[in-house]
């Protein structure tokens, strides 16, 4: 790895990169580096490109990073990644996709990853999603990801795209059996011309699933997104849907807002909220110290934080 | 010290403030009282910058601030809490302290601030500043970042404003203490009985123009009076 793999790579994981139970990381459509655990294991797929990640039963706690990073001009990399979670296990998976664009091609990476949790399985992933590069070649990421969850499962999604990436549709499907729960926190910044389209399809299909999906967003410049939530409760289950948009300049945000009540015991609230900053808000960190434009920064900050 | 010579200020063509001359000195606690729409909260927010004299100046020791912003005020040493605290998503009470002070605070430190106000720290310094906070606590956190500035001039909005008996007998401690450690100028919009019993000096506000000023004492007497003159009229 060059240094420019190195910095994409922190970007994505942080100061963490070193601390997994079990790697692999992927350069170009190719995996770079691989490392398992006696307990996670990480397979190659035979019939397309992607993995396998398997964690077996009773994992008490392990930590799996699996990030990508594309510096190829002009590339288009997709790739098919399955999590199966074993029964009892708790896991940290943290993933996403750093790209470096320094020509004129477009570069994109899909990733389409599926969620297999067992009975009482536990899952934290954290996607972080960044784009860099001085060429006019776009930076495109389309992630999709899909949850399937048995009894007693939970999962907290953490999703995080601010800085680079110029246009992005991100498909989050969730299946709920009962007593289960998801949590999805998704923070977004478009600027310049970008556009980012989000879409939740949550189903909660057991007794006492739940789920509460936040979206922090912020759109400045001449950038788009779109917010679109669909929840559907079949039986007794809560959902809480929170769309939450800063709009600055000539940006622009939809929120397309979906639920639907299949049994009278579902209890589903849906909340959208789109505005430019406070004036209030600004003068109250203005009265602290801050310039204008070092307040809005900070306010920025901490919504997306 | 701070001065106000000749402020006036109209809104929607309608005179607010009239030509008001004051002069408020360093370690002195003030309170601004009057009726409501006297203009009180309007004179607060002219001495932060925050709204603006159609005329008249303001100096901060000797040094006209008229045409100074809201941050250029802050950075001399002028302090201003909001009537209604302002919640944020995502800024936490240590943020806010950390903005208030413009240094990198420690926890230590932020526990310290919160303290002198009554909350107990640890459960409040990472705690997000919106909706989930009472009344009462946003109250206390806005009174904390003021106390943290050190400030030359403390400008409070009705404090007690929204507050309950309890978290109201906690404020008065705390204005009771700033009155007698702050080396600044400390003012307060306020109705209550007890945080004007504290003040040095008390300022009546009425339509826009400063119709008394006194001692604790001499106003108290009689702006109590008058308040129960008016009760048997209205009986």
């Amino acid at each position: 790895m060059n240094k420019v793999d190195e910095a994409l790579l922190t970007e994505v994981l942080g100061d963490n990169s070193e601390k997994a139970d079990a790697i692999n990381i992927r350069k170009n459509g190719e995996s770079i580096k691989r490392s398992v655990s006696p307990y996670i294991d990480i397979v190659s797929k035979k019939d397309k490109s992607g993995i396998d990640i398997i964690v077996k039963d009773n994992v008490k706690f392990g930590i799996v990073h699996i990030p990508v990073i594309i510096t190829e001009s002009g590339l288009t990399d997709v790739v098919y990644n399955d999590f199966y979670i074993g029964k009892n296990s708790n896991v940290i998976i943290m993933a996403g996709c750093g790209i470096h664009n320094d020509l004129h091609k477009d570069s994109e990476h899909d990733g389409i990853h599926r969620f297999f949790l067992s009975e009482n399985s536990k899952v934290k992933y954290v996607e972080k999603h960044y784009g860099e590069g001085k060429g006019d070649g776009k930076r495109v990421l389309n992630p999709t990801t899909e949850i399937y969850m048995k009894s007693g499962s939970s999962m907290t999604m953490d999703s995080v795209q601010i800085k680079g990436v110029d246009d992005t549709i991100r498909i989050t499907k969730a299946e709920l059996a009962e007593n289960t729960t998801l949590v999805v926190n998704e923070k977004i910044l478009t600027n310049n011309a970008q556009t980012a389209k989000t879409e939740f399809n949550i189903e909660l299909n057991g007794e006492n699933a739940s789920t509460h999906v936040t979206s922090r967003s912020v759109a400045t410049d001449d950038s788009y997104q779109e917010f679109k939530s669909n929840i559907t409760g079949n039986t007794k289950c809560y959902a809480h849907v929170e769309c939450d948009a800063i709009i600055k300049d000539n940006g622009k945000v939809k929120a397309i807002p979906e639920i639907y009540a299949g049994s009278v015991d579902a209890n589903l609230i849906h909340e959208a909220a789109i505005g430019k900053i406070a004036g209030e808000q600004l003068l109250k960190l203005m009265s602290l110290g801050l310039s204008e434009k070092d307040a809005e920064a900070a306010i920025i900050e901490g919504f997306l934080k | 010290m701070i001065e106000l010579k000749n402020i006036s200020f109209k809104k929607d063509n309608k005179i607010i403030l009239d030509n008001i001359n004051l002069k408020l000195e360093d370690k002195k606690f003030y309170c601004l009282t009057g009726p409501n729409g006297s203009g009180k909260s309007t004179l607060a927010k002219i001495i932060m910058g925050i709204e603006h004299p159609n005329s008249g100046k303001i100096y901060l020791n000797g040094e006209d601030i008229t045409d100074k912003s809201i941050d250029e005020r802050a950075k001399l040493g002028i302090a201003f809490a909001f009537q209604q605290p302002v919640r944020f998503k995502g800024i936490t009470v240590f943020d806010l302290l950390k903005f208030a002070t413009s240094k990198n605070i420690t926890r230590k430190d932020a526990c310290e601030y919160l303290s002198k106000v009554g909350l107990c720290a640890l459960e409040y310094v990472d705690r997000e500043v919106n909706a989930s906070l009472s009344g009462g606590e946003l109250k206390r956190i806005e009174i904390a970042t003021i106390i943290a500035r050190n400030p030359s001039v403390a400008i409070f909005d009705e404090p007690e404003a929204g507050i309950d008996l309890w978290s109201f007998q906690n404020l008065n401690t705390v204005f009771k203490e700033l009155g007698a450690t702050s080396k600044g100028v400390t003012l307060v919009i306020s109705h209550q009985e007890r945080i004007l019993d504290i003040a040095d000096e008390i300022i009546l506000l009425e339509q826009g123009h400063i119709t008394k000023t006194g001692t604790s004492k001499e106003m108290l007497d009689s702006l109590l009076c008058e308040a129960k003159c008016c009760k048997k009229v209205i009986k």
